[in-house]
């Protein structure tokens, strides 16, 4: 139900602009407003939610560890650096690892409950899917990204063009096929796939992690339709694009309306963005169990809010309560008085 | 016990395909067995004189009625900690935002393995807190309500948040597999915290609180008492060993401070390792002192709040200030290390007197630099240093009729990194040692189901089936290697483990790491030994004009 309603609504963001070029000719509101408009939402709040993060105190590190710490005797029981890291470098490249290789997903297993032959068993085995599918969509959106700079700058940056040639190096077809491409729509489809079909996956599954799904789905095929199929001047939407960069705006009347509605879905996403769990991408960056080194019974560290005022209960109040039986039992006392029975005091 | 099911009978009764109703719709079963009791009301009053404002009104009530007399402005209170907790915690803010509900936690968690309700997986628990983070205070979640997920705070979802937080043992298996390192232990403490603003708590872990506060441990054990059961070890030790050794109480002017959990001098089997931590430092002459008022590392208060959690951990540092000692030595437990490894020091290092040093151990002359800002060690690690050094005669042939395996405390492993310093002890006292399957030890180990204050007995069904991973890990090396002792390093997992495995694995004991290295530890040359630490005969090693027969043995 959660991604039927899903569906219908990016059915709908799809239709908002066919009909506002086609119909109502608001090619400028499309073109210019709306996309300008997204990304300054996309951008105040995108730093919005990521200083409200940095402004909640870090108080205590806890780091999860995944392997041995930094011991004693380093030779004798070896720490492992990237899981259980001690210092800032250590921890840069657990951090590296995490980012760029999704190296927690990596570890996944599936857990099966079966009749042994003896007794029941549990058992796990590996299970990479979720991460294959993730690190396919992942890249693929990101490659994308970067390659859409081409319509951003001029000239060309020469590692937009190196991207651009070794995405299209298996050269399918005319134009040439990007891998991203295929990766973008193959990923999102697994990640569906994989709400729709496994019943867990599917309970835990809201509109919210169906929208963007759907929507980044239909980023995609809208692309790949100007692209592959409609072939849109793209000379004129450089002209659009290089416009919104300067501050320059013109919309050319040879821009088909396919072009509004990927720019219309983009839009969506970036100001969707923000409000959305979509912003795992800078959190994953703050995580406190990952980006801090497990060194806090070597190193003192400060809790901003940490009230000097709780203290221990008293050693002088509990010999004050127990000292009478203390000194019968012959454990040493700071008061000697304490010692004395109160009838006999 | 009597109604819990046999354990294949359980095992059948597993079902991981989620209720037709989505979790919101889905009823929560208030029958008793699935909630601990509630707190007397007298151990809130005592904590609320001590931290004012923390704890609600104290009153008598019962999970399983209608009305759970909660304070008028219960929603207030409640919500008002939650929007303070988020700019106090990070981990909490982001966590509330992050997650994008992948599912790769989902089938991690020891609760959710052996009961296949949904709210255990460490999603939908954190959910039950994420949504009303979205209802109250995310605009998105405001407008669009049920449909994203968020819902306003309401009696019925507090109510939900009592049973499933105190259903979660804070053992951090899911945040190992989590991409970005979501913590449910981070929001169970959060969600406890909260609970306790407006007094719904469990007396397990409230009585604990407010005993260590007055006697200094969980137990309630005063301090005479203490000392008899310490000279009742002793004289023990002297049965097994023909030693008597030195037990040094509140004494002044000592170099360490060893500080142990309480659970190691009230029940079998910790007593046991509490007698091996008592016979290696007579072996050693170690200068140190036990404390009847530090009589406890097991941090109580890390279940409750932040504010009991420095409270009762403050003690350790008064008390060696107190009596002058250098360094604190830390004996086998679990939640006191992790409070210690990642938490002593940043909350109380400014109590430090300034006669500590750095960890350096006497016998050896290791300095423990690992241990430099607190100032307390691990007796693993300890024990390791010595090993390595040569520093120990052992006989591990004296422990030949144990099948020894390990089980990675979820505290040292995943809060610590603590995980070759005991198998490297574990190895050079016992010539038989295997490991469980890879994936349910080290940082992938199972929780006893027990930790954080859950391992009370009205629960029973719901430990049992938490410890099914790790009973089923067991039962293979039993199986495989003929194992019948599992040893540990936390004083929570030998009470917790031992019905854990009578039920999953029957046949295996449990032991702590150091009754396994007094067992082997020889005194002096050609010292004989005829009985274990436990009192019973040591296969091989029997005197023959001994016909004396333990009291367990009496019908063999």
């Amino acid at each position: 139900m959660n991604a039927l309603y899903s569906l219908l609504f990016v059915f709908l963001l799809v239709l908002i602009p066919l009909f506002g070029v086609d119909a109502a000719h608001l090619r400028t509101f499309f073109g210019v407003c709306i996309p300008t408009t997204a990304f300054i939402i996309f951008v105040v709040g995108f730093v919005y939610k990521v200083i409200t993060w940095g402004r909640s105190a870090v108080p205590f590190r806890i780091p999860t560890t995944g392997g041995q710490f930094q011991s004693f005797d380093p030779q004798l029981f070896k720490q492992n650096k990237l899981d259980c890291p001690q210092t800032g470098a250590q921890t840069f490249f657990r951090m590296v690892l995490e980012v760029f290789a999704f190296r927690s997903l990596f570890r996944n297993t599936a857990v099966s409950l079966y009749e042994g032959k003896d007794y029941p068993v549990v058992a796990y085995k590996s299970s990479k899917w979720l991460w294959l599918f993730a690190i396919t969509f992942h890249y693929s959106f990101f490659i994308i990204a970067l390659r859409h700079l081409r319509l951003f700058l001029e000239p060309i940056p020469f590692f937009v063009k190196g991207l651009e040639f070794v995405d299209g190096l298996l050269q399918i077809g005319a134009p040439v096929m990007y891998l991203a491409d295929v990766g973008l729509v193959v990923g999102v489809l697994l990640l569906l796939g994989r709400r729709l079909v496994l019943p867990r996956i599917n309970y835990i599954s809201y509109v919210s992690d169906y929208f963007p799904l759907f929507l980044i789905l239909a980023i995609a095929l809208s692309g790949i339709y100007m692209r592959y199929y409609a072939k849109v001047d793209i000379i004129a939407i450089k002209e659009l694009t290089m416009g919104l960069v300067t501050f320059h705006y013109v919309v050319p009347e040879t821009i088909s309306v396919s072009f509004f509605v990927h720019v219309f879905l983009v839009s969506t996403l970036m100001v969707y963005f923000p409000f959305s769990k979509l912003m795992h991408m800078p959190g994953v960056f703050l995580s406190p169990t990952r980006n801090l080194p497990n060194d806090s019974r070597a190193k003192h560290h400060v809790n901003p809010w940490n009230d000097p005022n709780i203290k221990a209960h008293a050693y002088a109040d509990y010999e004050k309560e127990f000292g009478v039986p203390m000194a019968e039992a012959g454990l040493p006392l700071d008061n000697p008085e304490n010692g004395i029975p109160k009838d006999k005091a | 016990m009597s109604d819990i099911p046999k354990a294949d009978e359980l095992f059948k009764s597993i079902d991981y395909n989620p209720p037709l109703t989505g979790w919101m719709e889905t009823p929560v079963d208030f029958s008793p067995g699935h909630w601990c009791y509630p707190a007397k009301p007298e151990k809130i009053a005592y904590m609320d004189k001590k931290l004012p404002g923390l704890w609600g009104t104290p009153r008598e009530w019962v999970p399983s009625e209608e009305d759970w007399k909660l304070p008028a402005n219960w929603k207030e209170t409640v919500v008002n900690g939650f929007r303070e907790r988020l700019k106090k915690f990070r981990s909490l803010q982001l966590f509330m935002d992050i997650c994008v509900r992948c599912g790769a936690c989902a089938d991690k968690c020891h609760y959710f393995i052996g009961s296949g309700d949904p709210k255990n997986m460490p999603v939908l628990r954190a959910e039950l807190m994420r949504s009303v983070y979205r209802g109250e205070f995310t605009l998105a979640g405001k407008i669009l309500s049920k449909l994203t997920g968020s819902r306003v705070m309401e009696e019925n979802v507090l109510k939900e948040w009592f049973i499933y937080f105190y259903q979660c043992t804070q053992c951090r298996r899911c945040s190992l597999f989590c991409p970005y390192g979501i913590d449910t232990a981070e929001m169970t403490m959060m969600a406890r915290e909260l609970m306790h603003l407006v007094g719904l708590n469990t007396n397990w872990i409230m009585e604990p609180v407010s005993n260590c506060n007055i006697t200094g441990n969980h137990l309630g054990i005063q301090p005479h008492a203490f000392k008899d059961i310490v000279d009742f070890m002793v004289d023990d030790i002297e049965e097994v060993t023909g030693r008597r050794v030195k037990a040094p109480l509140n004494e002044k002017g000592h170099e360490i401070l060893f500080i142990t959990p309480s659970g190691d001098v009230f029940a079998d089997p910790g007593i046991y390792t509490f007698m091996g931590y008592l016979l290696l430092f007579d072996y050693l002459d170690l200068d140190y002192t036990l404390s009847t008022y530090a009589s406890e590392g097991g941090n109580f208060g890390s279940f409750t709040n932040n504010e009991s959690m420095k409270k009762l951990n403050a003690k350790m540092y008064a008390e060696a200030e107190r009596l002058g000692c250098k360094w604190i030595l830390g004996g086998e437990c679990g939640h006191m290390w992790r409070v210690i490894h990642q938490y002593m020091d940043t909350m109380n290092g400014d109590n430090q007197w300034s006669g500590m040093t750095t960890p350096k151990s006497p016998i050896t002359g290791t300095v423990f630099d690992t241990a430099a800002a607190t100032k307390m060690l691990h007796i693993t690690e300890f024990t390791a240093d010595l090993i390595k050094h040569n520093k120990l005669k052992l006989d591990p042939s004296r422990n030949d009729h144990l099948r020894v395996t390990f089980h990675d405390s979820c505290n040292p492993a995943r809060g610590m990194g603590l995980l070759e310093e005991p198998r490297y002890v574990l190895k050079h006292v016992c010539n038989n040692f295997f490991e469980m399957p890879p994936a349910t030890i080290r940082e992938q180990t199972f929780c006893c189901a027990g930790g954080s204050g859950l391992n009370t007995d009205e629960i029973m069904e719901i430990r049992l089936r938490g410890g099914l991973p790790r009973g089923n890990a067991l039962r293979y090396v039993q199986e495989k290697h003929g194992v019948n002792l599992m040893a540990c390093i936390c004083a929570i997992d030998r009470a917790t483990l031992i019905p854990l495995a009578d039920y999953w694995a029957p046949g295996v004991a449990i032991s702590g790491t150091h009754e396994l290295v007094a067992n082997a530890l020889v005194l002096e040359e050609g010292e004989v030994r005829t009985m274990d630490m436990r009192q019973e005969p040591l296969p091989g090693f029997e005197d023959e004009d001994d016909d004396w027969t333990p009291p367990n043995m009496e019908d063999a």
